[in-house]
């Protein structure tokens, strides 16, 4: 792992000035997650009454585990199963998607390279809320067989599958673009030495230019894999049944009709925060090193 | 990066060490896996309120997952047991039911309750809120049976065709009382709605306070001022008060409104019959603005269980609020000690008779899949032995049905039965009373600005007023 | 940033791209030679098929289920609807946008003024993510362990940052910056302004409320540590033998960053601006966590309790709230992209 080099002229006193002001801004950073994770351990009723930064009488678990049965979270109908469902085929097609494209894009001059960019582009920054209402139409009016469906609906409405499909349709746009910035800085002689030797298409993109892109696949899995489980708005929203729904509606069932356990809901944050947490810090050293965009030419 | 080269580097080099066919293999794998499992379980599935499921292990597959935990994943759920909620075979067979009843208590009684009705019932549990918030969208593949709120939120589904006619079961039901059959008729004159249970709104106090300051129950405005005066004068603050959400002052507006000018104006001006800019309208308003003293200032910050728990630590003397205001505390000596009367009359001419008691029941899909099955578990629901099951378990509200068990009562429960059949009209609360989008978009910011500066009321009416033609027409 | 390439360019135009000559021996050849793209028409029928896969399937994906729904939703705006059964609409011309011109005028001109606050601020945040990032790659030890720290609210949903950010910090009974007060301040429903104007025609006052400051702050934990994060990607690919080189000539540190990082950090520069402005015009689900105090509208939160809700919504007023915020977003994409496309030709 490159460091880079320090500068001469750094003096000490601005070395130690750096980590206090990196460290108090660190505390700083963890106090509102702090101060969510002890009240997690607590019973609603004593923080009621005592408030949230006091001495605890007790601490426990029984949020984390009530948090889990509660929410629905385990099991394979739980909300992490529906979760992982969602999520991972939607990466991988997202992923193949916009490599694909980006490939096509780079590799090759076609009369509109230009406009699909835009176009890929600009799709990604639309707001969502835009297309949801001719979006639900559009899935409720597409038959779907039940052999392919996960909810036997009938249409595309009510399934896993809508969601996939839209996650899809939506983030390709997103690492198209960062992927055909990222294979631009791939020197061309590559492929075409490979087509002079006579590798068709796939064997180029598979077996030359994938490889080579691995650190940014690795940082857009990283934030992608973020946004898709942390999304809320396209499952509830496209999903009827209560028990098919990913793991973001797990905070909105522990709330009832008017009561509410915040501290029940703190202990169902952690747990759901745990594997994006877990995500990020395995591919950390991929990620930070796979954001290059291009940047590296200077 | 250092050093020259211009390529990417090896992915071994930046700790990569599975290759790139392990890596699609397995994350294809796991995907196809877990979508092979879900289509192929999916005609076993459990009923969500109960979920203890065979398998523990946590499903969560990030793309790195090894392949044989997918297939081991697999099996398993190809043997999975069906677990509906009772084991009766009716007529009709298995009936689904839509249920909003998303927290422990909730979704425990509503189980107890659809196991008394003998029936076999899939329950579909959504989180409270946002069932209602994704209503329409859920509307376009509903459950047979479904749970909704009384008053114009069911009229306005029946006026679009959306909801099923249950006139010809209520033709049978022997159980309740006129107004529960006119809070469920439609615009048409038709019954929607089976009623299940409902609670009123009133002021709460506790009893220990008022002896210990020497307090008596207001009856009409003057003793009502003169009481909130003491307790600021004693140091309390007179009315706790919340606004998180934005629907709790609707309770203020609707009884005040009610107390002024009568339970009919305060109807049509939540049907847009009446106008807000009206005098009287505007007298409800000056009414408010000269009691928010006397309440908790910054209630727009403050949700109604922070507000309950001042009141429970008696900083505040007196909360106006529905009777599920117990559901904040688990102290028994508090329960004991609470206690609510009637908000007070204000006009002598128009007296008291009216409240806010919202009632939550049931309604029937438009085309239900199963319409047998639906209506018996709708008669089923009707019946006493549904509502004394959730009852047992819930323990706040009143059964809407007369023959209900209400050996069990708390005083609580007694006292409110008691004042709801004493009361000539039945309110269901403002955001049931009138078009939902009308309140989420226009009433709720309009009465959280005046709590906030009530010197604005005039622009803050008359700004209701030209806004509501949009969504009340 | 590379340009979008039309047909004939080369790695070997730019002159800034420095010598490959691993690359060069890796592939077999000798040092690079002007070279053209390779053109559709060279390539074989397979290859052909490939290509029109690769591109068409991604490509139909995204216009069916993103870009017809966003063409259908514009068409709409001009209906007045419920949303319930298909068909049931009636078209009522530009009335949709009249309504928020002048009878919502109260709460949309509020709402775009958030918008553009939001804009300012988060582009302010950049610049402390930029200052995080510039440290954290100066090789401090336990660089690792801060990064993970100040990346950790990106990883939590805004609903979970706003529930946080609500019941621990802000209540006025319990949260954090109210202990020890007698009077505690009303983070989430103080709706008065720190500061006020008034635009002439205007009849509400546009300015910053108090609870949407409470609100930016909780946004700005989250929106540091993803700007510090891109950056030190950037920053770390910097070879740092340019640097080596500027401090050499007797740069200080500031001339070194602003001349030499930079400008190499351009890039990084624009995904940065642009994922800013995009958050600040899309922000929504932070608000609706917190329940949507008044004074914390933006045109997101506009769009959304139109669109959905109980009734069906108003699916008329709410595209039309969406097609002002589509355009506002296409507007800035419009503007980005023309501006980099046109620097890659001159």
């Amino acid at each position: 792992m490159s460091v880079a080099a320090r500068a001469p002229g750094q003096s000490k006193p601005w070395r130690v000035l750096t980590y206090v002001f990196l460290t108090a801004v660190a505390l700083l950073w963890l106090v509102p997650i702090g101060g969510a994770l002890y009240s997690s351990f607590r019973p609603y009723s004593e923080t009621q009454s005592k408030g949230i930064f006091s001495l605890p009488d007790s601490l426990s678990f029984s949020n984390y585990t009530a948090a889990f049965r509660q929410g629905g979270m385990g099991g394979w109908h739980g909300t992490f199963a529906n979760t992982a469902f969602i999520v991972a085929p939607s990466l991988v097609l997202i992923l193949l998607f916009s490599s694909f494209m980006a490939f096509a894009v780079t590799r090759f001059s076609w009369r509109f390279n230009v406009a699909l960019l835009l176009v890929f582009t600009a799709g990604n920054l639309l707001p969502q809320q835009v297309i949801f209402k001719p979006l639900f139409a559009l899935f409720e009016h597409t038959p779907w067989p039940d052999l392919l469906s996960d909810t036997d609906t009938g249409h595309l409405l009510g399934t896993k599958i809508a969601v996939i499909i839209i996650h899809v349709a939506f983030q390709i746009g997103f690492c198209t673009f960062v992927l055909s910035n990222y294979m631009k800085t791939i020197p061309r002689e590559l492929n075409e030495a490979a087509a002079v030797d006579g590798a068709s298409v796939p064997r180029q993109f598979f077996q030359i230019i994938m490889p080579l892109c691995r650190p940014a696949l690795a940082a857009l899995a990283t934030l992608e894999f973020t946004w898709l489980y942390n999304d809320f708005f396209w499952a509830v929203v496209l999903i009827n049944r209560g028990d098919e729904r990913p793991i973001t509606s797990s905070i909105a069932n522990l709330g009832g009709q008017f009561f509410t356990n915040d501290n029940l809901i703190a202990a169902a944050s952690m747990i759901i925060a745990l594997p994006t947490l877990a995500v990020y810090l395995a591919l950390q050293k991929q990620f930070v090193s796979g954001l290059t965009l291009g940047a590296s030419k200077g | 990066m250092s050093g020259a080269t211009e390529h990417s580097p090896h992915p071994r080099d930046v700790g990569f060490s599975i290759t790139r066919r392990q890596l699609i293999g397995g994350a294809s794998a796991a995907s196809l896996a877990a979508f092979l499992a879900a289509c192929g379980s999916d005609a076993k599935k459990s009923d969500s309120t109960t979920a203890a499921p065979t398998t523990t292990a946590a499903a969560a597959a990030p793309t790195t997952a090894a392949t044989t935990e997918a297939t081991t994943a697999a099996t398993t759920a190809a043997t999975e047991e069906p677990a509906s909620s009772a084991a009766g075979t009716p007529a009709g067979g298995q009936v689904t039911f839509g249920s909003n009843y998303s927290d422990d208590k909730d979704s425990r009684a509503i189980k107890a309750a659809l196991d008394a009705s003998g029936l076999d019932v899939k329950i579909n549990t959504t989180d409270h809120n946002g069932f209602q918030d994704n209503i329409t969208n859920y509307l376009a593949q509903p459950d047979d049976v479904f749970t909704w709120f009384a008053g114009y939120r069911t009229r306005f589904f029946a006026d679009k065709g959306l909801i099923g006619d249950i006139s010809d079961l209520w033709a049978d039901f022997g159980d309740y009382s006129d107004s529960f059959k006119a809070a469920s008729t439609g615009n048409d004159g038709k019954q929607y709605f089976v009623p299940f249970y409902y609670y009123p709104w009133a002021i709460h106090y506790r009893k220990s306070l008022f002896a210990e300051k020497g307090y008596s129950i207001p009856t009409n405005k003057d003793e009502l001022m003169a009481l909130a005066t003491k307790m600021q004068a004693d140091g309390l603050i007179p009315f706790a008060y919340a606004n998180d959400g934005k629907w709790p002052v609707q309770g203020t507006f609707d009884i005040l409104n009610m107390r002024l000018n009568g339970y009919q104006y305060h109807v049509d001006l939540l049907a847009g019959k009446e106008s807000w800019t009206d005098p009287k309208t505007k007298a409800v308003f000056t009414m408010w603005a000269s009691l928010l003293p006397f309440h908790q200032e910054n209630a727009n910050g403050r949700t109604w269980q922070e507000a309950a728990t001042a009141f429970e630590k008696k900083e505040a003397g007196m909360y106006y609020l529905g009777t599920f205001v117990a559901n904040n505390s688990t102290d028994q000596e508090y329960l004991d000690d609470l206690d609510f009367f009637n908000f007070p009359e204000l006009d002598p001419a128009i007296g008291a008779d009216a409240l806010d008691a919202p009632i939550d029941g049931f309604l029937m899909a438009a085309e239900p899949k199963n319409a047998d099955g639906a209506k018996e578990l709708l008669k089923a629901l009707a019946g006493p032995d549904t509502i004394n099951a959730f009852l047992a378990v819930q323990g706040s509200s009143v059964a809407a049905n007369s023959t209900a068990d209400v050996s069990g009562y708390t005083k609580i429960q007694t006292k409110s039965a008691e004042l709801v059949s004493k009361a000539k009209s039945i309110a269901q609360f403002l955001d049931r009373d009138t078009s939902p989008d009308f309140v989420s978009n226009v009433i709720g910011d309009a009465f959280a600005a005046f709590v906030a500066d009530p010197s604005q009321v005039d622009s803050i009416l008359s700004s209701i007023e030209e806004q509501k033609s949009t969504y009340l027409s | 940033m590379d340009s979008v390439s039309t047909h004939v360019t080369d790695v070997s135009d730019s002159p800034d791209v420095p010598d490959v000559p691993v690359v060069a021996a890796l592939a077999g050849m000798a040092p690079r030679s002007r070279r053209r793209r390779l053109r559709y028409s060279q390539l074989q029928r397979s290859d052909k098929v490939w290509l029109g896969l690769m591109v068409g399937v991604p490509t139909a994906f995204h216009i069916v289920f993103v870009w017809l729904p966003a063409i259908a939703t514009i068409i709409l705006s001009f209906t007045k609807w419920d949303g319930i059964k298909l068909g049931s609409w009636t078209g009522v011309g530009f009335r949709n946008y009249w309504s928020i011109f002048t009878v919502f005028d109260s709460k949309f001109f509020p709402a775009l003024f958030n918008n553009l606050i939001l804009l300012v601020f988060l582009g302010l945040c950049s610049l402390v993510g930029v200052l995080l990032a510039y440290l954290l790659d100066k090789g401090v030890q336990g660089s690792r362990i801060y990064q993970s720290i100040y990346y950790l609210p990106v990883v939590l949903s805004l609903a979970v940052v706003g529930f946080i950010w609500k019941s621990v910090m802000f209540s006025q009974s319990q949260g954090l910056l109210n202990l020890g007060r007698d009077k505690p301040i009303d983070f989430v429903g103080d709706s008065h302004k720190l500061f006020e104007f008034h635009l002439p025609g205007l009849d509400t006052p546009l300015g910053l409320t108090r609870n949407f400051a409470a609100i930016l702050i909780a946004m700005a934990w989250r929106h540091i540590g993803y700007v510090m994060v891109l950056y030190l990607a950037g920053l770390k690919s910097v070879d740092p033998s340019l640097r080596e080189a500027a401090s050499i000539d007797g740069c200080t540190e500031w001339q070194t960053f602003r001349r030499v990082v930079l400008p190499v950090m351009k890039p990084i520069n624009v995904v940065v601006l642009v994922i800013s402005v995009i958050e600040a015009l899309r922000a929504f689900d932070i608000i609706v966590a917190l329940k949507e105090p008044i004074g914390t509208t933006v045109l997101g939160v506009l769009v959304k309790k139109n669109l959905t809700g109980e009734g069906g919504g108003q699916v008329g007023l709410g595209s039309a709230y969406g097609v002002i915020l589509l355009l506002l977003c296409l507007g800035f994409i419009i503007w980005y992209l023309a501006n980099n496309y046109r620097k890659a030709e001159s």
